[in-house]
């Protein structure tokens, strides 16, 4: 893991292990629920949350070293705020201005022409994180063709195809935004599956009231969507998490396409589904309905994954509905016999 | 395939496979590839895995197959059902197509044959002589067309060496055994990207979708110092002079440009219509899927009876001699071919559906073609 000063974790609090750095510190949960000294904090977590879901960045004068502490203490214990509250879409707000801010430091230090060693733990963040390979060039940046791509077919824009940018000898020639923007997306992602997998503590009493108020205000931003309700939980899941624009991994898309073949439907029929996603291309997306249909070269059809294996993905959301299928394409016959 | 047409097709490729397998160039970590194969008038056989070269002639002589194929991807489990073989990653490939030229000599050495009463005619949409719709194009490789693939193969290659930076030795040319050639390219950084990635390059090499500003012109307040210059890297460098003309002409164009209100839709049109004149024709969907089985080198095309082989050196490569490897017996057929056509340096045909004695290797090739049979001659 990436060792970081007092400083840099101001800047990329998310690096940080939460529950080692307060032991580190000298702090204790419960301590945050108490000590009057610590309110501020307390709410300055709060606010942090408050001004992401408004879309804005967060941003704060930091002067002095108790300052950085805090930077670091508000963001932790945002996160434990978030958790207690369980509002999903607070999560995803909070880490996506999250990742903008941490994009703002990463583009400056990259860029830093004075001081090497920010260059430095930059271009570590970029490649333990994201797998590329930034190297400095005068002042841009190139990286490997292969390791842009992997991350460019997420951008629709026309500008971000390989035609359209300089390259040279199996390199693309960047700029530091550019090279911080390419990463926008997985920044997110990596932020919000460290919240994900951050465990909840239990509820402490001075925690309680932020909490409330930040259930009402998550409910705010929760759009209801219809969907069929003949479909298992992990499949309606699956068809928001898409609706959102959000990105659904590909063990998850693998599940919708199979699931919907398996139920009948063609794939005109199952191709628009994927039409929000952020990376979406629709000859791909037909190359690999097709692939999963058995219609192009393979011939094999797939079939969709059985419970168990959509539960090894943490794609189950299962429900009582779901009582006894060990197939998600169960579900809906089980549901007109009981009908 | 006729009955009798098909045994005098196996019996020469088995004698191929029995005298040439040293031709058969079995790819690099062969143990982790998906094999298949298909039999003249049979059906696809996929999901093999071959451990040895034994194995793989035994194979071959006993199927006697009419095509065989091997994967461009490396599986942990090549012989399991495509869902449980483990992709573990993939060789670039790519497929130049004389068909994809559409050249104008096309249609002098193709031609059509009536699925209903197999009459053989110049290329038109309906059968002259039964009026039926339901026919088949017949097109025979021509030397002109070859020179137009090669061609395409010599831009693909400079793109994947300049811009891509892929070894030389790591890139191998194949002449597909009919009417083009196959780009292999092994051990390269680009073996773990998917289709999406893949669809990318493609994208790249054929020039598709470039727009004004990659070349220097903006929408708003265009500057002369940003256009591309012909010295330039990559696609900057190559296409320059297409769009804005020769050193002598581009300083001239490139004011006329920024003078004129539609100069952005201009350069974008000008854009759009050189990918047909500058981006390499490759086939896109060949290059795109990662669970392909492709052509095995050395192995017979059973739309010629001639081989895919190795091409050391393009331009040199001669298909009507260097994969021509049916041995010269001397065969009777009923030929109806109404194109001339060359082979190792000797001149067949126009046949209007007559009885010839003609070498095997001129034979089997318009059997292939379905321009031959033997069915009918009583000798
Ligand atoms: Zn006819
Ligand atoms: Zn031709």
């Amino acid at each position: 893991m990436l060792n970081l000063g007092t400083d840099e974790m101001a800047k990329y609090p998310f690096l940080t292990e939460a529950g080692q750095y307060l032991k580190d510190k000298g702090f204790s949960l419960d301590q945050f629920g108490t000590d009057p000294d610590l309110k501020p904090i307390l709410d300055k977590a709060y606010n942090r949350i408050e001004i992401a879901t408004t879309g804005k960045i967060y941003r704060s004068e930091v002067t002095s070293l108790e300052d950085l502490d805090l930077e670091v203490f508000s963001f932790l214990l945002a996160v434990i705020l978030l958790k207690l509250s369980g509002m999903n879409t607070l999560i995803r707000r909070f880490s996506l201005a999250e990742a903008r801010r941490a994009e703002k430091y990463l583009e400056k230090d990259l860029a830093d022409l004075s001081n090497k060693t920010k260059e430095e733990l930059a271009t570590r963040i970029i490649k333990e994180l994201f797998s590329i390979n930034v190297e400095k060039r005068e002042n841009f940046f190139v990286i490997p063709i292969s390791d842009y791509l992997k991350h460019a077919v997420n951008f629709h824009e026309r500008e971000w195809k390989l035609i359209n940018r300089q390259v040279e000898h199996g390199k693309v020639i960047l700029s530091s935004h550019e090279t911080v923007r390419l990463i926008r997306k997985e920044l997110d992602n990596y932020i919000a599956s460290k919240i994900r997998s951050t465990g909840t503590p239990s509820m402490l009493e001075a925690l309680k009231k932020p909490v409330e108020r930040l259930v009402s205000l998550g409910k705010k931003f929760s759009v209801p969507t219809v969907v069929s309700t003949e479909y298992p939980p992990c499949i309606k899941h699956a068809i928001e998490v898409l609706d959102k624009g959000e990105n659904l991994p590909h063990s998850g898309r693998f599940l919708l396409a199979t699931y919907l073949l398996g139920n009948g439907q063609n794939i005109e029929q199952i191709a628009p589904l994927f039409k929000n996603a952020p990376d979406y291309n629709e000859k791909i997306t037909m190359y690999q309905l097709n692939h999963l249909k058995g219609s192009s070269g393979s011939g094999t059809e797939y079939k969709c994954p059985s419970c168990e294996r959509v539960k090894s993905k943490d794609l189950c959301f299962a429900t009582s509905d779901c009582d006894g299928i060990i197939n998600p394409l169960q579900f809906k016959k089980k549901k007109t016999l009981n009908a | 395939m006729l009955e009798q047409d098909l045994q005098l097709v196996e019996v020469a490729f088995k004698k191929y496979y029995f005298d040439h397998f040293d031709l058969l160039l079995i790819p690099e970590r062969s143990s982790e590839r998906e094999f298949g194969y298909q039999k003249f008038n049979g059906g696809m056989n996929r999901h093999i895995s071959i451990k040895s070269n034994e194995e793989l002639r035994l194979m071959l002589i006993t199927n006697i197959p009419s095509d065989v194929y091997c994967s461009n991807a490396y599986y942990s489990f090549p012989n399991l059902p495509m869902s449980e073989k483990d992709w573990k990653g993939a060789d670039l490939i790519f497929d130049i197509d004389a068909k994809d030229l559409n050249l104008d000599c096309r249609q002098e050495h193709t031609c059509i044959k009536c699925i209903s009463c197999d009459e053989v005619s110049a290329l038109q949409s309906t059968c002259p002589s039964c009026k039926s719709t339901k026919i088949e194009i017949k097109s025979l490789t021509c030397k002109n067309c070859i020179n137009g693939a090669k061609e395409e193969v010599v831009k693909l290659k400079k793109i994947l060496e300049d811009d891509l930076d892929i070894k030389k030795e790591k890139i191998q040319v194949y002449f597909s055994g009919n009417e083009g050639f196959h780009v292999h390219v092994t051990d390269s950084p680009y073996q773990l990207l998917g289709s999406r990635e893949r669809n990318e390059l493609v994208d790249y090499i054929m020039f598709r979708g470039a727009m004004p500003e990659t070349f220097g012109m903006k929408k708003y307040k265009p500057e002369r110092s940003s256009f591309a210059d012909i010295n330039e890297k990559g696609w900057r460098g190559r296409a320059s002079k297409h769009i804005f003309g020769s050193k002598s002409n581009r300083s001239k164009t490139i004011s006329e440009i920024i003078k004129n209100s539609d100069g952005y839709s201009i350069v974008q049109h000008r854009l759009d219509s050189l990918k047909d004149i500058i981006g390499v024709k490759i086939d896109p969907n060949v290059t795109i899927d990662i669970h392909r089985i492709f052509r095995l080198p050395g192995s017979l095309n059973s739309k010629s009876g001639m081989s895919k082989v190795l091409c050391e050196n393009i331009d040199k490569f001669n298909p009507f001699q260097d994969s021509c490897f049916i041995d010269d017996e001397k065969t009777n057929v009923l030929a109806n071919c109404p194109t001339q056509f060359t082979l190792k340096n000797i001149k067949f045909g126009p046949y209007k559906n007559e009885k010839v004695t003609i070498p095997k290797y001129a034979a089997i090739y318009l059997i292939c073609k379905g321009l031959a049979n033997t069915t009918l001659i009583q000798n």
